[in-house]
Parts: structure tokens; sequence; C-alpha cells
């Protein structure tokens, strides 16, 4: 039968996918077209809107956005929009509108999955499609939470009341009283643009002033708190509560350009979101046990299952991961300290590895180690520091931080050294590596001072980046450890595809997307001396150095959130189901749109590796 | 279409229609004789006050031997259904007609169907059941009425000797009123500018529409219907009442 809708069909044969169809396909295709004509600015696709359709544009532009509103894609003459919405589950995901007189072509959803399901070309081409596609893959499902999405500037409710630095004590608290506020900004003068120099609370007033017994007539200057902790207007919400957490502050200057625009304070924060991490992290300093920590592990779960369902993304749950285990160490060695008694050489309790990164999940094994002072004699102190750390590892274990099975913890006496041993060992590891030294710098030059002497851990760090820098080889052969470790080749409806050609039912995430794009990132960012340990801001000051070809940092970006995103949410639905949560991914699990992200985010960790492949071809190994 | 120029119709009956194509209707279903008319008749036309936005409609277009309704034939028809939202062409129906008369050479070029193409084509009369009943209900959109109204008209009245006429909208009278009257008509006219062009190609390309191959008949249906989908969205709405429309 001759085909009626012959210029249809002449346009289906002009553009991919459809051109590249076998001839019955496409005039099967042309056949089922219905037609449509929006005027310049009508709406085409709301959001959540159910899809009956592929759409092509025939004529004119159309733009697809974001849920926020912000652009996502432009198209023009045969370019095709809602797949993603297809390959999902059949609703809109990236509203569009019509920007110009527009003619549009509706290709129905069961001829899509046809041709998706019989015609390699066109999947590929639909899954893969240009590369601004795979930053849906970024975008999860349903409502976004507040505090996730919101910039403390709106949560400042009032201008910060200011004071010069040479009033007295007691008309700051006449000002704090007449104003009423719990704290005031010190600035140098009276000048409309003095600088910040302090900041002073209702607690410093008592403790400084009132339990010193101080006159009432000294200069304010004299018990403000000069070590300001401040956060910028545009960031989030989430931020100034970790940071809060971080600081133990109550307070934060809220700036703008290095000015400060207000004050926040953490009734703020708490009023605007009532259950998160927040709570966690605040009740697990009030517990008096191991037992009574280990009671909280459960709430950490739903803590981040919850997280999870509210679109928070890979950073900020990371983050917040972190920070609850980084208190969960800190809690444990105040009650260790209560039970042995005060340490009898200062020491330093180290975190490595991805909490250091603030990039903890739920599953995570305790890599820490103990940093102490170079007065520490075994003979005398050896037995205190060994039921220190056994406290503490034992205490991690029992709240779901299984023990590192590389026995990368305190309790191994190795990691167990004075601060000279330590700088020791990174100076040996750093000009004398070998295959073991590379896997110990993998994971100790991820390092964050945890508890005690947490300056030793910006010493050590200060001397790797200084190390490392004037140690070029070094790099080249961390440069081959980190693509020793590569991701798969591709990924199918219920297998994973290796490089060799064999097919797994499932993959280890982990092992195969984000620690190798984090040991890819981390050599990249040792080469420019960066001193971030989180893999994305160390990709951000990688992207600003430009080291990298243009646009690949951002790839890089895009295809670490995928890869952490799917791992997160994978974790999330195991708890949710009621099993413990692993690092194993299963394609079958996955929805055909996590696939399709998937797979083109390793294929960006690939193109990575190549590169810094190519960019140390030497190393001694 | 291909023949654009007004014609002299010399078919009395199509000029008293009114605007009250439901009563119209429902008079002719009284008189229709033949069965299939009746059926036709039977279902009617809408009310005038009903929303573009609530119709149903079909796009038409007839290829002919030539330009005259009285002596020419119908050679192909092409129909596509369609509503404000949504041009069904998918659903897009054809048919080849074996004309009467002989294909001359002139209309042969225009729409390149010959001899051979329509020899084992039916007559006409054997399409007027599908035709009608596809155009039952349905409000009919043609660019240029008198031509294709009266070419159906003959066309069935020289088979069945009663008349056929129903509800519709000339994509090419509403392109005529949007250029020519008001204010802008008003200055063509005193500055004696040349008329636009109301040609099917030229009526798209005033809204982006691109061009097609024309005289072919699904096509041209097509063509009109999207030509109809955009004068509706630049110049009247969704809620426009037919009537305003048809005739």
């Amino acid at each position: 039968m001759q085909i009626e809708q012959i210029e249809i069909l002449n346009f289906l044969k002009r553009y991919s996918p459809f051109k590249e169809l076998p001839d019955d396909l496409v005039q099967q295709t042309a056949m089922q077209v219905d037609i449509g004509y929006f005027k310049a600015g009508t709406p085409i696709l709301r959001f959540g809107e159910p899809l009956q359709a592929l759409y092509l544009v025939r004529s004119g532009a159309v733009e697809t956005y974001r849920r926020n509103g912000v652009l996502y894609n432009r198209l023009s003459e045969g370019g095709i929009f809602a797949e993603q919405g297809l390959l999902r589950d059949k609703s809109v995901i990236f509203p569009a509108t019509a920007i110009e007189d527009s003619l549009i072509y509706f290709i129905p959803a069961e001829c899509f999955e046809l041709l998706y399901k019989s015609d390699e070309v066109f999947a590929d081409y639909v899954e893969i499609g240009d590369t601004q596609r795979k930053k849906a893959g970024v975008l999860s499902d349903k409502n976004s939470n507040e505090l996730m999405s919101s910039e403390v500037r709106q949560l400042i409710g009032r201008s910060a009341v200011t004071l010069a630095a040479d009033a007295t004590v007691q008309q700051a608290a006449q000002l704090m009283q007449q104003e009423s506020v719990s704290c005031l900004l010190i600035v140098a003068d009276q000048s409309k643009d003095a600088a910040l120099v302090g900041i002073v609370t209702d607690r410093d007033l008592r403790n400084r002033l009132i339990a010193a017994g101080l006159d009432y007539q000294q200069k304010v200057s004299v018990v403000m708190t000069t070590e300001l902790v401040c956060i910028e207007q545009h960031q989030f919400v989430f931020e100034a509560m970790l940071l809060m957490l971080r600081h133990n502050v109550h307070h934060l200057p809220v700036l703008e350009d290095g000015k400060v625009l207000g004050i926040i304070s953490i009734a703020d924060v708490i009023r605007y979101e009532s259950q998160n991490s927040l709570y966690i992290v605040s009740s697990i300093f009030r517990q008096q046990s191991v037992a009574e920590l280990q009671s909280l592990s459960t709430e950490l779960a739903s803590c981040f299952v919850r997280m999870v369902n509210e679109d928070a993304n890979s950073r900020m749950i990371g983050a917040a991961m972190a920070v609850t285990g980084r208190s969960f160490k800190q809690r444990l060695l105040e009650l260790a300290e209560q039970q042995l008694g005060p340490p009898p050489v200062p020491y330093c309790f180290l975190a490595l590895g991805s909490m250091a990164r603030d990039e903890q999940l739920i599953v995570t094994d305790q890599d820490n180690a103990l940093v102490l002072h170079n007065d520490y004699d075994p003979l005398l102190h050896q037995d205190y520091f060994v039921a220190l750390a056994q406290f503490v590892c034992d205490g991690l274990a029992a709240c779901g931080y299984s023990y590192c099975s590389g026995d990368i913890m305190a309790t191994n006496s190795q990691w167990r050294q004075p601060l000279r041993v330590w700088q020791q060992y990174f100076t040996d590891w750093i000009e004398k590596p070998d295959a073991q030294r590379l896997l110990n710098s993998g994971i100790f030059f991820d390092l964050e001072g945890v508890w005690g002497q947490v300056c030793w851990a910006d010493q050590l760090n200060h001397q790797i980046r200084r190390q490392v820098k004037a140690n070029p080889d070094f790099l080249a052969c961390m440069a081959r450890n980190a693509i020793s470790r590569t991701p798969p080749l591709g990924f199918f409806k219920d297998f994973v595809l290796e490089n060799d050609g064999q097919q797994n039912n499932s993959l280890d995430i982990k092992r195969r997307g984000t620690a190798p794009l984090a040991d890819l990132v981390r050599v990249h960012a040792l080469s420019i001396g960066c001193a971030a340990t989180n893999t994305y801001e160390r990709l951000v000051a990688v992207k600003a150095a430009g080291i990298l070809p243009k646009g690949r940092a951002d790839d890089l970006l895009d295809a670490l959130e995928v890869i952490a995103m799917v791992r997160i949410r994978q974790q999330a639905k195991s708890l949710q189901a009621g099993r413990a949560a692993d690092n194993k991914v299963k394609p079958e699990e996955l929805s055909a749109f996590e696939r399709k992200t998937l797979k083109e985010a390793f294929q960006i960790l690939s193109y990575a590796q190549k590169f810094l492949k190519f960019r140390y071809p030497g190393g001694r190994q | 279409m291909f023949y654009l120029k007004k014609q002299e119709l010399k078919t009395d009956p199509l000029q008293l229609l009114s605007n009250n194509w439901q009563n119209t209707m429902q008079q002719l279903e009284l008189s229709a004789k033949d069965a299939r008319l009746k059926a036709f008749y039977q279902a009617g036309a809408v009310a005038a006050d009903t929303a573009l936005q609530e119709i149903s409609f079909v796009a038409l277009d007839f290829e002919t031997t030539g330009l005259d309704p009285l002596h020419d034939g119908i050679v192909s028809i092409g129909l596509v259904p369609l509503t404000l939202g949504r041009i069904q062409s998918s659903k897009a129906q054809s048919y080849l007609v074996k004309p009467r008369v002989q294909l001359n050479e002139s209309s042969v070029v225009v729409h390149g169907i010959t001899d051979s193409t329509i020899a084992l084509a039916p007559d006409l009369e054997l399409y007027i059941e599908p035709l009608l009943q596809a155009l039952a209900g349905k409000v009919v959109l043609v660019h240029h009425l008198p031509i294709e109204r009266a070419f159906l008209y003959h066309g069935v009245m020289s088979r069945l000797k009663e008349a056929v006429v129903f509800p519709m909208i000339d994509t090419l009278a509403l392109e005529r009123g949007f250029t020519q009257s008001g204010l802008k008509g008003w200055w063509r006219q005193l500055t004696q500018q040349s008329l636009p062009s109301l040609r099917l190609a030229d009526c798209r390309q005033r809204y982006q529409l691109p061009p097609y191959q024309p005289h072919h008949a699904v096509t041209d249906a097509i063509a009109c219907a999207e030509l109809f989908q955009a004068q509706v969205a630049r110049h009247f709405s969704a809620s426009t009442p037919v009537g305003k429309l048809w005739s």
C-alpha cells in the first residue's frame, strides 16, 4: 500500500533517530504520527502530565525546562522531546513550551516503545542522545525539600544589630535588651563601612564576663568572639546547619560580597526544618553510653532514607552522614575519656577516607587512626591509647560502622603513632612509593581531625600537599593506581557488560564507580595543591585550575552526582525494604532512565581515566 | 486545490444556505430520498454557538480533472480528521476516483495522477457512502470552499440526482478576512497595493508553517488542517463559536 503521509515520511527520513530506521519501520512510524500546532508562548507539556507520545519538532522552536523553571534544552526542527518521561514512568519530566509558532509531530507511545525495543540505533539515540541529556539523571522524583534547596538569605529576619568595638560591655547588654536580640556584631568603628571584628552573644556575656567576674565597664572587645564563622547569603540552609554543628556556634553572620546582610541563629534553622540530621547529631551528644548511642543508629538509617526521599543531592547526604559519623566518634571519645581518665599526652583522632571527604553513606566501615604527641612513650602511655582505640572502634562497630577489613583503625599499632612517625610515613610514601604505599596514600591522604589536636591533621594535610607537588613521580604512580579500577563498559536490562565481554548480573558501584572517580579526582587535586578533601569541591578547584579539557570537569561533576545518587537510592531502597544496604547494584532493579544515565556517567569516567593516563604516561610501576 | 480564481457557480441552491446549519440539516434530512444521504443528514450539525474546541472537524481536499465543477470530475479525495488540539494524520484517508471525463494533460501535470493510475479506480458513486460516513456530524474544512462544495455537489447530483450540502469552514475565506478587512485592508486599498496571495502555500507561510509538495489530496488536507489550527491560534480562540466561521 502506498503511504499517504508523504510529507511526514519525508521529514522523518531527514532526521535522526528516524533516518537510520529501516524503511518499513520509518513508514510505519510516519503512518502513526499526529500533528499539533502551538502558537509561540503556549505550553506544550506540563510537569507531571501523563505522556502518550514522543514529541518531534516539525517546525518552529521549543524549550524544555527543569521543574524549577531553569532552561533544560532548546529544540528546533527535527528535535525530539519527552523521551525521558516515556522511558521512565510516562509522565512529563521536563515541561515544554513553544517559543516560536511550532508544528509538532506526536509519535504515539506504543510506536516509540516498538522502535525502542526493536531498533538498537534508535534505543541508543534516545538513551544517550546529546551529552546535555544526561543531566536529567540528577533530577529525582517528587517534591524538593525546602531545607535542601533554600538559601540562607531567606532565613534572615532582620538586619544585624551592630556596635562599635570601643563600646562597653554594659552598653552592649543594654543594646541587646533594647533590640531584644541574643547577639551583636562588633564593628571596628562607627563608620558606615566599618569592618566586622567580632560577635558577642548571650553566652559570651555569661561565660566571659559574669562567670569570670569582670567589670561591666570593660570594652566589649574583651568578651567578643573574634574567630568569626560566617556564611555567604547564597549558600544553602543545610550548609548553615552543618557549619553551626561543626563549629558549635549558634549564630552565623550572613555575608554578601563580604558585607554583613544579617544574622541567622540555630533557632531560625530549627524553625525551618524540624526533622533532620541536626536532631540526631544533637541527641548523639546527649547519650550516656555506647548502648544508648547504638539505639540511635536506626534513626540514622531513617534520616538517610528521609533525605533521599526529600530529594537531597549526594553532597547534602554525604555531608550530613559524615557529620553524624563524626559526632559518633566525638561522643565515643568523650565517653572513653570519662571512663579512662584524661589522656596522658595530647592526641588527635583522625577520620580517613569517605568520612574525611564528607562523602559518607549509610554503609561504611570505619577508617580511623590516632596521631599522638611526640612525647608519647609506649612504655608509659601505650595501655591508655590501646584502651581508648579499642573503646572507640568497638563503639563504632556497635553503632553500625563495621570494623575496617583492611585493619585501618586506631586499634592497629601501625596507625597509632606519634606525629613525627606519621610525618615520616607520609614522606616515605611520597618519596618511595610502592604498591602498598600507594594504596595507603589513597586512604590516608583524605584525612580529617575529628577530636583532640585537630591542628595536627591540618599539619599533615599541608605536608602532603607540599611534598606531593615536589614529587611528580609520585603523582604519576598515583595516577596509574587511580585507573586500575575501571567502570563497566555497558549496562543492559539485566546484566553488566564488562570490558572483556563478560556479563555479570550485578555491579559493585562503589568499587567501579564512586571509588575510582574519587581516586581520579584526588590525583588532579593533589597536582594543583588543592586543600579540599571533598571530591565535589576538589573537582570545582580542578575546573578552576583549567587542567582538564574544556567541559570535562562539568561532565565529571554530573557523572559524580549520577553515580553517587544511584548508589544512594539503591541503599535507601534496600533500607526501606527492610534489607541491609550494600553497594551492589543490579541493572534489572534500575529504571531504564537510571540505566541510561548511569551508562553515560560511566562513559565520562572512562574517558576521564584515559585522559589521566595520557597526562601521566610514565609512572615507575 | 489548485484553481483559486473565484468561480462563477451556477449552483444557486448553494447560495441559499443560512448560518443555522442545525436547522438546515434537519430540513434536508426530511427531503432526502437516498438512504445514504438521509443517514448523513440525520447525523446533523452542531449548534452555531458550539465552541471550536468541542468540535470534530474533517479537512477535505479534492484533486480534479479541471476547474469546471459542472463538467470536470474528481480524481482523488483526501480526508483528515482533527480537533483543535490534534490533527489525526494517522487516520487520514484517501480515495482514488475514476472520473467520467478524460484526464486532460494540464491537470495531470498538476496532481500527477495519470490514466494508468486510475485505470482500475472505481467511480465516485462507490465512495459516496464511505465519504458521507466520514463527514457525518463533522464540520468540514477546505481551502477555497466554492470549488470543493460545487465539485461534491455536482458529483453527487449527477449520480444520485440529489443535492448534498453541509457546513464548511473555508481557510481561504478566513485568510482573506484577516488580510483584506479592517485597517490593514483599508491601508492596502489606499496605497493600491496588490492583494496578498491566498494560495494555500502562501497562507501557510504567514504562519511559519513548512512548505509541502502541493496537489496531493491527503497532503493538502493536512496542510489545510494545520493552517486552520494556526489561524485559530492567532486570530480566534478555542471558545470562539463555530457559527462565526462556517458557511
